[in-house]
């Protein structure tokens, strides 16, 4: 692990996969108790039309996704509130969207239809170390703001209603969670592809929450999932020659089977089932 | 100074009238219930007064302040109608729970570390929950979870305390203890309690003043008094969705 660890491009994928996955599992714990879990979807998809812009336009991709994701998060709460729509109809909607606008960008150029397919697929392992400073700093500050309102999305999302008659503003952190949820899927594109990252959000978050008995311990869970996937998909990448966005998604898989079952057998343990 | 004072109170869910012309005072150590028929307006006037819906008409204040101009949402501790109907698998533990509140408050949002921990576990001491503070939430009894929520309104040290029907669905032993911890901060520690209830055995056992609603107010002052008014006659006579309570 150390000699492959001496390798620049291994050293810049680790650290921003290591980054862009905790932020998405913190997220991700989040997202699923509030039954948002295909947000993820829905933002990657609609990152997707993002990317195709910027590629369009010759502008940086990621940044036209990052102010196309946020711009469509935002778009979905005012459908939700406005419209009175539900979450996953106003995220159905956009996501359909996204994949159409994607699909007309790439065929009026066809010329950029190889990048697309990396931004599609994913490729961590050729992360450029402006990309990785870029993730790293978003990850960070994703983090940040997440630490920062830790307590007050906690109860939020426990109990929207003791928590908004107790002052706290939830329609700005409803905002707050989707513009930090956009950012971290655009991110996210570059670890797993826009096909595969709500797999980042939804699966180590799931894993954790498998073992949980207190808030804390979810996010501890979910985060160390999301590290030992990196770390466990790149290294199975280099040896087995296979794409690394997969192998990180499978080992999250295989981490949440782990647990499920840990669980199930720490359930028939004390019930007293087979 | 009134707690809270509504006046003049009127909300409507789109054209349908629900509160009608409402003028409401909580004052310093009451212990005051709303009754009324289901459907008469009970859990809206309460969110009225806590500032979640809007009045069409009239105004409301707390603690001499217009609902607009007041921040110190501490100092109100409420715990909503079916606040037991929980995730069983959210994960969080008693002490967890409690600590939401604490860290979500303006005014103490800064009570983190050892300061914030001990406040917390006086707060479940107070219930009699502190040694169930590891514990999940979902794994805790519908009576342990609901002094699990009156630890987390107490948490913040609030004035005023608002229970929407905090018995549903809890055992008449449980239920016993429950109002008699209520009585407990009412009388000991001096919390004003607005309570919603069905229960016409809690109103005559353990609550000062009553507010009888049906869109408007029917009655409004001490429970003695309402003891003795027809709308209480008329009410026992009809049933009324009030249920009798035996202690």
């Amino acid at each position: 692990m150390d000699a492959l660890l001496s390798y620049g491009f291994l050293q810049r994928a680790f650290l921003a996969g290591v980054f862009i996955a905790v932020a998405c599992a913190v997220l991700g714990i989040f997202l699923i108790l509030r039954k948002d879990a295909m947000i993820g979807h829905g933002l990657s998809h609609i990152a997707f039309a993002g990317v195709a812009l910027g590629l369009f336009l010759n502008v940086l991709p990621l940044a036209a996704a990052l102010v196309v994701a946020a711009a469509a998060a935002v778009a979905v709460m005012k459908l939700k509130d406005k419209a009175g729509l539900h979450g996953d109809t106003a995220i159905g909607i956009f996501s359909s969207l996204g994949l159409a606008l994607g699909v007309l960008l790439a065929s009026m150029a066809r010329s950029f239809n190889v990048e697309l397919m990396s931004y599609l697929f994913g490729d961590i392992l050729a992360i450029e170390p402006v990309e990785v400073g870029l993730a790293v700093a978003l990850a960070a500050a994703v983090l940040l703001a997440v630490g920062l309102n830790y307590a007050k999305l906690q109860f939020m999302t426990f109990d929207r209603e003791s928590a908004k008659a107790a002052g706290v503003k939830v329609g700005r952190l409803d905002m707050l969670l989707m513009v930090l949820t956009a950012v971290t899927i655009v991110l996210g594109m570059k670890v797993a592809g826009i096909l595969l990252v709500a797999g980042l959000v939804v699966i180590p978050a799931a894993a954790g929450l498998q073992v949980a008995t207190s808030f804390r311990m979810a996010v501890r869970a979910a985060t160390a999932v999301a590290v030992l996937s990196v770390a466990g998909g790149l290294a199975l990448s280099l040896a087995l020659n296979i794409p690394a966005s997969a192998a990180i998604i499978l080992i999250c898989f295989s981490a949440f089977v782990a647990l499920a079952l840990a669980k199930g057998r720490k359930r028939g343990l004390r019930t007293g089932e087979k | 100074m009134d707690l809270i004072a509504l006046r003049g109170v009127t909300f409507g869910y789109d054209v349908a009238p629900v509160l009608m012309d409402i003028d409401l005072t909580l004052r310093e150590g009451d212990f005051l219930a709303i009754i009324g028929p289901n459907g008469s307006g009970k859990t809206t006037l309460v969110k009225v007064a806590l500032g979640l819906l809007k009045p069409a008409a009239g105004t409301v204040e707390i603690f001499g302040r217009p609902i607009g101009e007041f921040s110190d949402w501490g100092k109100i501790g409420y715990i909503p109608q079916k606040a037991t109907h929980i995730d069983p698998f959210f994960p969080a533990s008693a002490e967890e729970v409690v600590a939401m509140a604490l860290l979500s408050s303006r005014k103490t949002g800064l009570a983190s570390g050892r300061e914030g921990r001990d406040r917390v576990l006086k707060a479940l001491g107070e219930v009699g929950m502190a040694e169930y503070r590891k514990w999940p939430i979902g794994r805790l009894s519908g009576g342990q979870q609901q002094r699990v929520f009156i630890a987390r309104a107490l948490v913040t040290a609030p004035r005023v305390l608002v229970l929407d029907e905090p018995t549903t669905g809890v055992d008449g032993v449980t239920q016993t203890a429950f109002y008699d911890l209520l009585d407990r901060l009412n009388q000991r520690e001096g919390l004003a309690i607005v309570l919603i209830t069905h229960d016409i055995g809690i109103v005559n056992k353990h609550v000062t003043r009553v507010a009888c609603l049906n869109q408007r107010l029917v009655y409004h002052g001490s429970h003695e008094e309402f003891c003795r008014s027809d709308v209480f006659r008329d009410m026992v006579s009809r049933g009324d969705h009030l249920v009798s309570h035996e202690h």
